[in-house]
């Protein structure tokens, strides 16, 4: 654990840390372009230059190893001055385009100009060097070669994260510029983490430029649930309406990076098949109701089958999308209120569904994991089951929580399952299964409400809500409070409540809270290697 | 110096060729080396004699081969730097084509002392011909045995390789001649590691000149008492001096190391062309600063450049006389560094190609009295702040036609354009 000083401060870091990290550790940003902690060193931007004591040149921080009683300066007037070279020399062939840049906002050529810059410029405007604007290199990402400072961020990325090597840098000196090699093209699984490293406006995304300003967006941390990865991710969103996902820092499940797919998902939680307030069949058709009138209905259909034909005649499917809490209230309600045996979990995939060795994973549910700790899913077999006793004529009510029965299991197996079942779904669209619906109750999409779910991994992630669901429709934990309370349970007042209920009841979450789980994730208590339960 | 050693063919032509070469105690220095002396002696031997790098930065090669890692369990590689590219430079070019032997048996020797049993002749693209010399002379040498395996029947086995440059200066550094031979773009590497660790395939490499590699036959040889006799014990040995520009005979003199400047322009290579007067001489290729006449008397080797603040390089001597444009010159200069910069680095990408505008703006007669300081300031920001040392090869020679010859900067901003060129065109006074 070497000690060193960096402007005046002294630090101690761990051993193989470089000058930029260990400045990191005390609150001082060395400013850089090139470096980037998921990728190899290149060090050619030489923006991080800083002055080391009894070292003659100024040294690149990024290739810096830090080493004891070593004395850094990166405010010193010289480290000063070389960044403010450095920065001019990046600009003076730059098109000074921010105006229509899509870069502008989240842009370090611009952070660092107000921050090491702010000088005049120069360079006589038809003395700069013209390059390829509008490049197409994929289906995600369009290159500017004039604004790129040819940092090689984004050829590290496909040489050393996807092994791709779509890549290069061609021609020389100032005409240098990034390109695809000769029959390539950027369209590997995870092509727009190169717009995500690139630190100026080069490569920008084909779905997200020019739909917004970024300072208009708001950014909320949460994790992706189009696989069972759960890659930690920044929601951007205004006026309830999400504009981009991002990949949020995590070193336990994706580092800095996630798949286009995930990138696109937030897509799947803004289409016109969201469901917006509570409905009940009348005859054929659905009739608008209020959440009072729904609950009222589902209590009675509960209430009348249990009298009618005893409580196991009631039945839960929860689909792999629910988060651990509206799983647990859900099989609570089952079990507790109305005491019946039949909670299955449901986890299905499309058999053919695309998955990799690195962050894209075969199970499209996003909490797969946290429906087997909670004892919902075990061989599998679960709803299945449920359906077979269904068409047995045994089940009379049926809870359908986040999952699609129809294409899961077909049109006929369901229309034999659930021809004369009462069924209440919960879910955030209309989709097959709500055709055989008699009460639907909208619930909060993934990006719409807090929760947690578990990764592949058994590691317990975060769901934040970025912005209340559309029209009438609840969070999900809400919606199974008010069934609760309706049926006589206890109701929950937040969801810190639901999370510190469930931890109570199921051994693998003892433990965890919310704020032990932070941004970051924690395992569940099964998954740690040293206990065993 | 009675003999040539590294332009030998001035003596004794054909000795490209291996009979004659044989004939005239070619290879006995390897045979020598193999048969009597252990590696580590060999190096000691280059080590005593203070052989310095003639590539242009003067590095001790001896003490360079003494990085390599003893521990490694790693092959150790040899590459020769063939990749001449310094403007005015052409005296690896004479060693390859007309002496290639002696080359061939420095590598030799070199492989040998370093434990190397590959060697890479990373030759320029350009030198199409060196490249066939090579290739017919290593074809000769195989056949009689002097590579391959087994060589003097002494167990130790060594494979040379030639390959072909495709064109660009970069590749002259040493590391971007690594990253070049394994078929990667030339960007140059950061240091450390160097090569010496971490090289060629990521294994312990030696880099060496054409020309450095040539004079290691003769020190084992004559010993190396023998080679620190000829010019300053600091940095002996025999030295090619290459001279171009306004003389009246260019061309290449072996000479000690540490000849006067004045003498080799004036005594080897026949003074300034037409009588006329010098203006300035740059004497180490292009990279290094320009001299003005009364600077040379200095001595031509590496510690007595570094003392009036010029280098040695590569002695490429580039000589220029009164009715040179200094701002052309350096125009020139810095439109082939604009043109070489390899890209990696922003200050170099980006300041080659602002220096080269700047000075065509100057030239042409558009340039404004704050470009002078603005080139200056621009050469400030460049040097030492890059990768490899192609920043301060531009910077540096532009800093000195600026400090050395300001007038005519000034001139070309205050009488828009070249005075030299206007009085060219202005007919004679009546």
């Amino acid at each position: 654990m070497p000690t060193l000083e960096i402007d005046g401060q002294e630090v101690t870091v761990e051993d193989g840390l470089n000058v930029i990290q260990a400045a990191e550790q005390v609150g001082i940003e060395v400013p850089h372009y090139c470096y980037h902690p998921g990728l190899s060193i290149s060090g050619n931007c030489r923006m991080c230059l800083v002055e080391i004591e009894n070292m003659p040149k100024l040294q690149i921080g990024c290739n810096t190893r830090v080493a004891d009683g070593m004395v850094v300066k990166t405010t010193s007037e010289r480290a000063k001055h070389a960044q403010a070279a450095v920065l001019e020399f990046l600009l003076i062939n730059h098109p000074i385009d921010c105006p229509i840049c899509d870069q502008a906002g989240e842009c370090k050529l611009q952070d660092y100009y107000m921050l090491y810059g702010a000088y005049k410029s120069e360079m006589q405007l038809e003395a700069k060097v013209h390059k390829g604007k509008v490049v197409d290199l994929g289906p995600e990402v369009v290159l500017d070669e004039e604004r790129c400072i040819l940092c090689a961020r984004c050829t590290r990325f496909c040489d050393e994260i996807t092994q791709t090597g779509e890549l290069g840098i061609f021609e020389r000196g100032d005409h240098s510029r990034i390109s695809l090699f000769p029959g390539k093209k950027l369209d590997n699984p995870y092509s727009g983490n190169v717009v995500d490293v690139c630190p100026v406006g080069a490569l920008t995304s084909k779905d997200f430029r020019f739909k917004s300003r970024v300072w208009y967006l708001e950014k909320t941390p949460s994790t992706c649930t189009r696989c069972a990865t759960g890659c930690n991710i920044d929601i951007y969103h205004r006026r309830s309406e999400i504009f981009r996902f991002r990949p949020r820092q995590n070193p336990d499940v994706n580092a800095y990076w996630m798949c286009d797919e995930g990138r696109h998902w937030y897509k799947s939680f803004q289409q016109d098949s969201r469901i917006p307030t509570p409905l009940v069949r009348d005859e054929s058709s659905f009739t608008v109701a209020s959440w009072d009138e729904a609950g009222k209905k589902v209590a009675h259909a509960v209430r009348s089958t249990q009298d009618e034909h005893g409580a196991d005649a009631v039945a839960a499917i929860i689909g792999a999308k629910a988060t651990n809490e509206e799983a647990f209230l859900l099989s609570r309600l089952l079990r507790e209120q109305i005491g019946s045996t039949h909670t299955a979990g449901l986890s299905w995939s499309p058999t053919d569904a695309f998955h990799d060795d690195f962050l894209i994973h075969a199970d499209k549910n996003p909490n797969t994991q946290g429906l087997k700790s909670l004892g919902l899913l075990n061989g599998g077999g679960e709803a299945e089951a449920v359906l077979a006793t269904a068409e047995q004529g045994q089940v009379k009510v049926l809870f359908i929580l986040g999952a699609d029965l129809v294409t899961a299991f077909g049109q006929e197996r369901i229309d034999r399952a659930l021809g004369e079942t009462t069924v209440i779904v919960l879910d955030t669209d209309y989709n097959g299964t709500t055709e055989y619906a008699d009460i639907v109750l909208p619930v909060a999409a993934a990006v719409e409400t807090d929760g947690t779910c578990t990764n592949q991994a058994g590691r317990v992630q975060r769901l934040s809500q970025a912005f209340p669901p559309p029209g009438e429709a609840k969070a999900g934990w809400e919606a199974l409070a008010l069934l609760s309370t309706r049926l006589d349970g206890p109701d929950s007042v937040s969801i810190s409540d639901v999370f510190s209920e469930l931890t109570h009841s199921v051994p693998s979450f003892a433990g965890l809270t919310y704020g032990k789980i932070g941004l970051q994730g924690a395992p569940l208590v099964e998954a740690g290697p040293e206990t065993d339960s | 110096m009675a003999e040539n050693v590294l332009l030998r063919h001035e003596d004794i032509p054909d000795i490209h060729k291996l009979d004659v070469y044989l004939a005239h105690d070619g290879y006995a220095a390897a045979r020598q080396a193999l048969t009597t002396l252990k590696p580590e002696e060999v190096t000691a031997q280059v080590k005593e004699s203070n052989l310095r790098g003639r590539g242009g930065a003067g590095f001790p090669a001896g003490v360079k081969w003494g990085f390599l890692p003893k521990d490694s369990d790693k092959p150790v590689y040899l590459c020769c730097n063939a990749d001449e590219s310094e403007p005015g430079t052409f005296k690896d070019r004479a060693i390859i084509e007309k002496n290639t032997h002696i080359l061939l048996e420095g590598i030799l020797i070199t492989c040998y002392a370093i434990n190397a049993h590959t060697a890479y002749i990373y030759i320029r693209g350009e030198f199409a011909y060196g490249a066939k010399c090579l290739e017919q002379a290593l074809a000769e040498a195989y056949d009689q045995g002097l590579f391959g395996k087994d060589i003097f029947g002494t167990g130790f086995d060594l494979e040379v390789y030639v390959h072909r440059g495709a064109g660009a200066y970069i590749c002259g550094e040493e590391t971007g001649l690594i990253e070049s031979l394994e078929g990667k773009r030339a960007y140059p590497r950061i240091k450390p590691p160097f090569p010496a660790v971490y090289g060629l395939f990521g294994c312990p490499t030696i880099v060496n000149n054409v020309e450095t590699l040539a004079c290691v036959p003769s020190i084992i040889k004559n010993g190396p008492d023998w080679f620190r006799s000829i010019g300053p014990e600091s940095g002996p040995g025999p030295k090619i001096y290459g001279v171009s520009g306004h003389v009246e005979k260019p061309g290449m003199f072996e000479l000690p190391m540490g000849m006067p400047l004045r003498e080799v322009i004036y005594d080897y290579a026949g003074g300034i062309k037409d009588g006329k007067q010098l203006k300035a001489v740059m004497p180490a290729g292009s990279s290094f600063p320009v001299l003005t006449p009364d600077e040379i008397d200095v001595h031509m080797d590496f510690d007595s450049m570094r003392a009036i603040g010029a280098f040695l390089g590569t002695a490429g001597i580039i000589v220029m006389d009164e009715d040179t444009c200094m701002v052309r010159a350096l125009e020139i200069v810095d439109r082939f560094y604009h043109h070489e910069s390899c890209g990696q680095c922003s200050p170099c990408r980006e300041g080659t190609g602002w220096l080269h505008k700047l000075l065509v703006r100057l030239e042409e007669g558009n340039g404004k009295a704050e470009d002078i300081d603005l080139i200056d300031r621009i050469c400030t920001n460049m040097m030492g702040n890059t990768v490899c040392v192609l920043a301060d090869a531009a910077a540096m020679p532009t800093q000195s036609y600026l400090t050395k010859f300001r007038d005519e900067f000034v001139a070309h901003v205050t009488e828009g354009g070249c005075p030299l060129k206007k009085a060219a065109v202005q007919p004679e006074a009546a």
